[in-house]
């Protein structure tokens, strides 16, 4: 596997974004959209998520297994979360 | 086979992973996957014994119709403990543990696992966890049941829950850690020449079971942990006085547990095609197909869960899209089978004794499978449910199955591990007993769960009793028959012939080293040319 | 035969870095990567299971989780992400100053990364401390001040509690891990072509670091839009 030095000033504009992004989903999270908030904030959190995957990680320069393997466990998260919502949300169920 | 005994008794191999040390420090400090294996291999014994003493303690209960042999509360600690010390601790590690530890590296051809250390320290882990689990059982058990049910276990068991969740819960690291060393091990140990698709099946198996042992088991470790946080912190996960759900728990145990009869039967189903191919002479029947098909039961083992909640409150839609999957995971199942079978259709047939366990398999496990489809169906579950039809169900799949599985392997892999050969007159007659106690034990409890008899009761009404009685005596059929292998295979140990490197005519490259093998597995590190199971239709001598 | 592929290992490569099971120093990288990630693939689903829990009591109860969440102290949960977050960056940079054989840097690096790690759970602490003294705490001390939620609102302290928390332990076996990776670096043990352990250490970081940038927004901010 050749190895990859990743330049610093890569790290430091994902830093700097990743705090930009910070301040911004705190800023955001006072606006009331209603039930978009939820979504915004999860969008912020997910892109945030994937620049420390891809580039602290370095995701984006290991081999394909290592992004089968970062998709397989969300995939899995997401069948555990999804079905067990399902029945939940099909239920009626009120506390 | 008689005209074996012409072959003069090959000498035992000057230095092997056995004598390369002695003493308890080079076993209990030892790096090679095949000591590692050993060490398994006596602890889950005791722990397979101890479990097998808790269901003599079940059946001797359900001899008699009145509950006159224990309380209760007694009978509750007893069939917990029995599935908690079964499942836990010797269905879950016993064949990845001993016989893949033992052979991964081998059949890929590599000297040691990705990882040695950590799979030292993953004995050492289930040992810890054994403890605690231990610890629990002689300071009075637990009466939840295997399964924990909320809000009996946060709330209201007077019982040593904390203590058993917690030795399941470090336990469940020791799993983990061995699926990932092979999974890492399989990905990128592999001898030259050795592609995916010339690894023997029981890698193949094994690597499906990895994938879903990491995937599964932190669900339940993390839900263990929930019911601690309940218990002892007094968090709220499933408490309903706080609109909390105990179904929850129920979703999160079973997202595990269910995917974890597939850790358990998956390896025993890598062992036949094993045993399979080697006693017909022939190369298995679709080897994609089956390879496969274990990544596919892997798969759809996660979607099946809530096939456990039929009746738990669950919604109807979700039961419904469950049955439906239920039914779908069969398929990689049946598949298996139908190539098991067309393998040996046409194959030189011989009837050692690893096969005789594989004959077993093959048939008790269609029963358990079959009968497995029945209770997909939900308007089938809802009266079987909790009733002995289900304990039927499940124990065809796992004694007549998975044990089967682990038992023929240990007799077809032990000329290897040990360098001796089994004594096979007893092998075939242990192998009957255990068959006829099995069937006997069992095959009524179809019949009493179909009537009515429900489970985890430790009383039954009188026309119970003569099927109760039955499966009592088989039983106790069943415990002499496992008894049996323990003392020859010991005994052989001492006394038995002297292994050849390949008795059996085997192809793999397990068979091309010395029996036992070196401690780095190859004289010189194996290059692979060729597909497996390439047997010639020359009669070949097989030995024992 | 297995020696002479121990010998081919390149100078830089420290002696005895090579593990004998494995055929070459490439080989030996790819595994403990391998193992790292899917190592991290079983934290997700560990974490997960609190992630379940969470998501369908907040669906339920959307409302008085918003408002318990009120209880949050913003300006600290914002500092500890931003914590974090440099905790990132220096760990990226301890790397990066391993691949290029720069070993004060590399112990600057780590230094800072654990003074950041420790600085998190100190504020952790002050806001534990303060959750505790308001009777936040869930069990039979609990006391919530508007009664009508409070059983959402103790559900909500309880994922709180646990989901941080678990999210703590995870922080000091980092800085467990920091400290074994700082005690060797000052040995000399790692070069440009061996630092798989700082490496595969990173990754495992990061990781408790992407945790906590889902647990902020989902424990803090939920209900300030409603004010």
């Amino acid at each position: 596997m050749s190895e990859h030095v990743v330049p610093v000033k890569i790290y430091v504009t994902v830093f700097v974004t990743l705090l930009v992004m910070t301040a911004a989903t705190t800023l955001i999270s006072g606006v009331d959209l209603g039930p978009w908030n939820t979504v915004v904030a999860l969008a912020i959190a997910c892109f945030k998520a994937s620049l420390v995957v891809l580039y602290f990680m370095h995701a984006k320069y290991s081999p394909k297994l290592t992004r089968v393997v970062i998709f397989g466990g969300l995939f899995w998260l997401a069948i555990l979360l999804a079905i067990t919502f399902s029945d939940f949300v099909s239920r009626g169920w009120i506390t | 086979m008689s005209a074996a005994v012409h072959e003069p008794e090959p000498p035992e191999p000057r230095d092997n992973y056995l004598t390369s040390a002695y003493g308890v420090r080079s076993w209990l400090l030892t790096r090679d996957h095949k000591r590692i294996a050993l060490l398994y291999l006596a602890s889950i014994n005791v722990f397979f014994f101890l479990g097998g003493l808790f269901a003599l303690l079940i059946r001797l209960e359900l001899l008699t119709p009145e509950g006159d042999f224990v309380q209760a509360e007694t009978y509750n600690k007893l069939f917990t403990m029995h599935g908690v010390t079964m499942i836990f601790f010797f269905m879950i590690p016993a064949i990845p543990a001993v016989l893949g530890n033992f052979f991964i590296p081998m059949m890929i051809g590599a000297k040691d696992l990705a990882f040695p250390r950590l799979n030292l320290l993953s004995w050492y882990i289930y040992v810890v966890g054994a403890l605690f689990t231990f610890w629990a059982i002689v300071h009075g058990g637990v009466d939840t049941g295997w399964t924990f049910y909320t809000p009996y276990s946060t709330a209201s068991s007077n019982s040593h829950v904390i203590a058993t969740a917690v030795g399941i819960f470090i336990t469940g690291f020791s799993s983990i850690l061995t699926g990932l060393n092979f999974i890492v091990t399989i990905h990128t140990m592999r001898a030259p020449g050795m592609t995916w698709f010339r690894l023997p099946l029981f890698v193949w198996s094994s690597y499906a079971t990895s994938l879903i042992i990491v995937l599964g088991t932190p669900v339940v470790a993390v839900t263990i942990l929930m019911v601690f946080a309940e218990r002892v912190l007094h968090l709220g996960f499933f408490d309903p006085a706080l609109g909390g759900d105990p179904i929850l728990f129920q979703h999160l145990f079973w997202f595990y547990s269910h995917p974890a009869v597939y850790i358990m039967v998956l390896p025993a189903m890598g062992v036949i095609s094993e045993l399979v191919t080697t006693f017909s002479r022939k190369n298995i029947f679709g080897y994609k197909f089956v390879a496969f098909a274990s990544i596919g039961i892997a798969v759809l083992g996660f979607l099946v869960w809530g096939h456990h909640m039929f009746v738990s409150g669950q919604s109807v839609y979700a039961g419904l899209i469950f049955s439906i999957l239920s039914f779908l995971v069969a398929i990689p199942s049946a598949v298996k089978v139908f190539n098991w079978t067309a393998t040996m259709y046409k194959g030189s047939v011989s009837y050692r004794t690893p096969m005789l366990y594989a004959f077993g398999f093959i048939g008790l496990f269609t029963i358990g499978g079959l009968t497995g489809l029945f209770l997909a169906s939900l308007g089938v579950d809802v009266h079987v449910h909790d009733t002995y039809f289900i304990i039927a169900h499940f124990h065809y799949i796992m004694v007549g199955g998975t044990i089967m599985g682990y038992l023929g392997g240990v007799h077809y892999w032990w000329p290897k591990i040990s360098g001796k050969l089994y004594p096979e007159g007893w092998a075939k007659f242990a192998a009957l007993v255990i068959f006829i106690g099995f069937n006997l034990t069992f095959f009524p409890q179809f019949i009493l769960g179909y009537l009515g008899m429900p489970r985890r009761y430790h009383a039954y009404p009188e026309e119970f009793q003569v099927l109760n009685v039955m499966s009592t005596a088989g039983a106790s059929i069943l415990g002499v028959g496992y008894i049996i292998p323990l003392i020859y295979m010991v005994w052989s140990m001492r006394y038995g012939r002297n292994a050849p490197a390949n008795p059996w005519g085997s192809t793999g490259l397990e068979w091309k080293t010395t029996s036992p093998p070196p401690t780095d597995n190859f004289e010189t590190p194996p290059v692979v040319t060729e597909d497996p199971y390439v047997y010639s239709h020359e009669e070949v001598e097989v030995v024992g | 035969m297995a020696d002479a592929a121990h010998e081919h290992a390149s100078a830089g490569t420290p002696p005895g870095a090579l593990q004998h099971h494995f055929e070459s120093m490439a080989q030996q990288k790819d595994a403990a990567s391998l193992g790292m990630w899917v190592f991290l693939v079983t934290e997700i689903l560990f974490f997960g299971g609190l992630f379940l829990a969470y998501m369908i009591y907040r669906w339920a109860n959307a409302r008085a989780f918003a408002h318990a969440s009120l209880h949050m102290d913003i300006a600290l949960g914002t500092t500890n992400t931003a914590v974090l977050i440099i905790s990132s960056l220096t760990m990226a940079m301890a790397v990066h100053s391993a691949a290029t054989g720069r070993r004060r840097l590399l112990i600057g690096f780590l230094v800072a990364t654990m003074i950041l790690g420790a600085g998190f759970l100190g504020i952790k602490a002050v806001e534990y401390t303060d959750h505790i003294h308001h009777h936040l705490f869930p069990g039979p001390g609990f006391h919530y001040p508007v009664p009508a939620e409070a059983k959402p609102a103790e559900l909500f302290f309880s994922l709180y509690f646990a989901m941080t928390g678990l999210h703590a332990l995870h922080m000091i076996v980092g800085l467990g891990i920091l400290t074994t990776l700082l005690l060797m670096a000052r040995r000399g043990r790692f070069t440009p072509e061996y630092h798989t352990p700082v490496e595969i250490s990173g990754l495992y970081w990061h990781f408790v670091d992407i945790v906590w940038i889902f647990l902020f927004p989902l424990l803090y901010l939920i209900g300030r839009h409603l004010h």
